[in-house]
């Protein structure tokens, strides 16, 4: 058995003090295989999106320990983190955070500039990733020209350019029509069938439904856990494409 | 990550809110250009001040009679003014007084003596031209000398010319243009109230400074105007010229002994006449100016201050409004020192571009000259406008932005 991507440890994370205090999480400790495609559910409040940003190292846990790849992010300095983030993680959030002002390309250019690739290289593997996605002919446009399901695929494009360890994807969806929806559910499958190791948060059972294991959340602790397909098998949802 | 990476970053920053940028440098350009252009005002100022005072002749000494009474009005007869009060009775300058003080056993600091009529606005007729010289001056051609007035074409006229009372007359600039034109006047004829005098020099220009043309005057020997328009009554002042800077301070000590005991001064006394020390009065010229330049440093430092205050709020607003996007870089794995970096350039070129076209305009502006004051830049000045915008500039830029870099990038993210 290979080390597993992520692995975490009784976490918890608690905001505010005294009366405000909300212990969003309570102790999670929750493993994920090389290759698995993971949806997270839970109603909202039920502690989905801090677990989503303490697995991306957007935000340190209150107590507990986390590793990536098996190293302990907890012991990393400031700079070790950032180098993480960038190697490690794609993240996709549910408002896409691209930066404004800047084309689609750049956008997706953005992480590999501070990875350190070189600019040749990056341009290359920036429009593999838009072609990936279907977003060739759209490189030049700015965020405020595409629309929100294109938006959604260039910020999908930007996670997975530095090709992460860990795609974590923050509903996704959540602001998509269904065509686009359907399109972004589709991009995933594919990556999934081609061994990339996605974490999904959503709330939505026709999303978690496109997943290989079905993580349930209430009120910060982990009460279902159900698995949909094997770990090294396709995702459920993808009879169609030839693997 | 390469500094060149970093800079692109930030240059692709600021093109992306051109309008908030083109403003930022507006504000630092004002504000650096003001400093260095006051500045250079003020020290043009003062430069063109200390020359007009030094075109004076700085050891010389200007004895006047004074009245403290205030009553008198000058109109040179005889008799003497008449103090009010309980004083002893003033008496006016003599030329009696001016040949005690050319005495050498007496004032040995005393190189030369010229006693000085003066007859205001008489009026000069040559040929059918005619102006109202403003100052018309009888003196000893000492005074030539004494008070630093360099003929440029003729000659000054002599001491013969002065025992034998000849009607010679050395013209400034002005009165030659307005009596000659273009001619030369030497030799010629001038008739002053009826009394001709012969041209025999023309002054060198000395410009007019202030409210006064100095090239509005002639000089004629003493006895000459004395017999044609003063009278022989008392001197106006008394042109004492030391015989060098180092020796004015006991030259004028030596005047005021002789003076004194002419004219009976007991040392308790009040002194009916006054000494005027030009080595003083440049003293005190340059402090004033000194004051003067003070003051518009202070303007220019207050200008500076609100540019510095512009860049502040500029950079605030900039990196708060931004912090969002500083989480997105962050989350994507830009280190803090990248952030850090593009912010500071960011800054550092808005505050080099405005400050440098700051000075470019001072350059410019210092090219005219503005209310008869060529504007001299000064070095330092430069230096310092620039230090200080584009210290403010780094400060209030690195500032909020090492702020939002220290953030963890979910807070980053979740700022509006």
């Amino acid at each position: 058995m290979t080390t597993p991507v992520l692995s975490v440890q009784e976490l918890s994370k608690v905001y505010g003090e005294g009366d405000a205090q909300v212990r969003a999480l309570r102790g999670v400790s929750l493993t994920v295989e090389r290759g698995d495609y993971v949806a997270i559910m839970g109603a909202s409040g039920s502690g989905k999106s801090t677990l989503m940003n303490i697995l991306g190292c957007l935000d340190v846990p209150s107590s507990g320990r986390y590793l990536i790849d098996g190293a302990d992010v907890g012991a990393l300095e400031e700079r070790q983190l950032a180098v993480l983030r960038n190697r490690k993680i794609g993240f996709v959030f549910q408002s896409f955070n691209l930066i404004p002002r800047m084309s689609a390309l750049a956008n997706v250019e953005l992480p590999m500039a501070y990875g350190g690739v070189g600019a040749a290289e990056r341009r290359a593997r920036a429009l593999a990733a838009l072609e990936q996605v279907g977003l060739s002919d759209r490189v030049r446009h700015e965020p405020n020209e595409l629309s929100g399901g294109q938006q959604q695929r260039v910020a999908v494009a930007r996670a997975l350019v530095t090709a992460p360890s860990l795609l974590l994807a923050d509903e996704p969806t959540g602001n998509l029509d269904t065509a686009s929806t359907g399109d972004v559910l589709e991009i995933l499958d594919r990556l999934s069938a081609s061994g990339r190791t996605i974490v999904i948060i959503t709330h939505e059972d026709d999303v978690a439904a496109h997943a290989k294991r079905v993580i349930r959340l209430v009120d910060g602790q982990i009460v279902e856990d159900r698995r949909q397909a094997p770990v090294d098998g396709p995702p459920p949802r993808m009879p169609e494409v030839p693997a | 990550m390469s500094w060149f990476e970093i800079l692109r970053f930030a240059l692709r920053g600021l093109a992306a809110n051109k309008l908030r940028s083109f403003l930022t440098t507006l504000g630092i350009l004002i504000g650096v250009g003001a400093v260095i252009l006051l500045v250079a005002f003020g020290e043009g100022a003062s430069q063109s001040i200390q020359q007009s005072i030094q075109r004076l002749g700085s050891n010389t000494l200007t004895i006047s009679a004074s009245f403290s009474g205030g009553g008198f009005g000058g109109g040179g007869g005889g008799g003497g003014g008449q103090a009010g009060g309980p004083r002893t009775q003033a008496r006016q300058l003599t030329l009696e007084d001016a040949r005690a003080l050319a005495d050498r056993e007496q004032a040995p600091s005393v190189r030369s003596v010229s006693p000085v009529v003066t007859a205001s606005s008489a009026t000069a007729v040559h040929e059918g031209a005619s102006h109202t010289i403003s100052q018309l001056v009888g003196t000893y051609p000492s005074y030539f000398e004494a008070t630093n007035k360099p003929v440029t074409s003729g000659a000054y006229f002599v001491n013969d010319d002065v025992l034998a009372a000849r009607k010679v007359m050395v013209i400034g600039r002005t009165v030659a243009e307005e009596l000659f034109g273009a001619a030369d006047p030497v030799g010629r004829r001038v008739s002053v109230s009826g009394v001709p005098f012969t041209v025999v020099g023309v002054l060198k220009e000395l410009g007019s400074s202030g409210m006064q043309d100095a090239d509005d005057v002639a000089i004629v020997p003493l006895p000459a105007v004395q017999q044609s328009l003063t009278g022989f009554g008392a001197l106006g002042s008394i042109i004492v010229q030391a015989t060098g800077a180092g020796t004015t301070e006991s030259a004028q000590a030596e005047v005021t002994a002789v003076l004194n005991q002419r004219h009976d001064i007991t040392p308790t006394g009040t002194a009916d006449y006054r000494i005027l020390n030009q080595a003083t009065l440049q003293e005190t010229v340059s402090s004033t100016i000194g004051v003067f330049t003070a003051l518009l440093g202070a303007v220019a430092a207050i200008s500076l201050l609100v540019g510095g205050i512009g860049i502040t709020n500029i950079m605030l607003v900039t990196v708060t409004e931004r912090t969002r996007e500083i989480g997105i870089r962050k989350a994507i794995g830009a280190p803090r020192s990248a952030i850090l970096g593009q912010f500071l350039l960011e800054a550092t070129v808005l505050s080099l571009v405005g400050g440098l076209s700051g000075v470019a305009i001072a350059f410019v502006g210092t090219r005219f000259t503005i209310a008869g004051i060529e504007p001299v830049i000064v070095p330092s000045s430069i230096a310092l406008a620039l230090g200080v915008s584009v210290g403010i500039g780094l400060f209030f830029g690195s500032y909020p932005a090492n702020r939002a870099a220290k953030l963890r990038p979910i807070q980053a993210l979740r700022h509006e």
